[in-house]
């Protein structure tokens, strides 16, 4: 079944992602892109603390994800990918064909943003960035929950 | 101990608030409880706001959940400060054992919590 949600979400691991995204699509593992939890053990336990035990989580930089996501495609369970950020998002774009898609799940205030919708704000950069990512041939869309519509890009950036 | 414990909830939505407004329905007791939200916060505005809630003295944060952001945040802050204790699973029983029983090290009224609002779990018959 291969990865079913790539997702840009600032909070990372959390309840939105394990139930809401996780229970619907029947989850078994999360990927959690990102450099500076790769290479720390305590951030890690932070996370899978949040994670029931029958779902696996592995931790990976961007270069590390880039080389495994052909193995996490190929995986016959249900898995989702997570960064933390729009520049990790493209890093791994950039470094992967294979990623076609990007669902934009939370991003949240912080000075120089702008409320675009009721779970992202982005700075005007960022929203460059986001473009740019489609421009290379990449989904971009937001929705926080299943549940929820999916946002095309050119309603919110 | 210099000054009593402050106790912070730490929740999704308006969990926290809805408990502060019943602890002091029930036991009369205001400005022990502070209640903190996630709602649009990123990690660091949730640092922010567990700053703002904690203030300088010694405090028990008590977050809804096992995991999840408020979770993380609030271990991350408890890790760089002196005199915090984390306590997750927060329901009004510990909340109420705890406004009562503030005058301890921060580690213990945190046991005492867990074991209040344990016990309070509990299947009854109809």
């Amino acid at each position: 079944m291969s990865i079913a949600l790539y997702r840009i979400d600032d909070r990372l691991i959390h309840g939105q992602v394990v139930v809401g995204w996780g229970q619907p699509l029947d989850s078994a593992f999360i990927v959690l892109v990102d450099d500076e939890v790769r290479g720390s053990e305590w951030e890690q336990d932070l996370y899978r603390m949040g994670v029931p035990p029958q779902i696996e989580v592995v931790f990976a930089s961007v270069e590390e994800a880039a080389e495994r996501l052909p193995v996490w495609e190929a995986d016959a369970r249900v898995g989702i990918l997570l960064v933390g950020d729009i520049d990790t998002a493209a890093a791994l774009a950039a470094r992967s064909d294979r990623v076609k898609r990007f669902n934009v799940g939370g991003i949240h205030h912080r000075a120089g943003r702008t409320e675009r919708l009721r779970f992202v704000y982005l700075t005007d950069a960022e929203a460059a960035k986001l473009r740019e990512l489609a421009a290379r041939g990449v989904e971009v869309t937001a929705q926080d929950v299943p549940t929820a519509r999916a946002v095309p890009l050119g309603e919110f950036t | 101990m210099s000054e009593p414990l402050r106790g912070v909830i730490v929740s999704h939505s308006a969990v926290a608030q809805a408990l502060v407004s019943a602890v002091a329905a029930i036991a009369g007791v205001d400005g022990v409880l502070v209640p903190v939200s996630n709602e649009g916060c990123d990690g660091a505005a949730l640092a922010e706001r567990l700053r703002e809630a904690v203030g300088r003295g010694p405090a028990v944060l008590f977050v809804d959940l096992p995991g999840g952001s408020c979770l993380t945040s609030s271990l991350r802050y408890a890790k760089q400060h002196a005199d915090i204790a984390v306590v997750t699973g927060v329901n009004l029983a510990m909340l109420l054992d705890f406004v009562f029983h503030r005058d301890v090290p921060p580690a213990e009224a945190a046991r005492r919590a867990a074991d209040a609002g344990g016990k309070a779990i509990r299947v009854t018959a109809a």
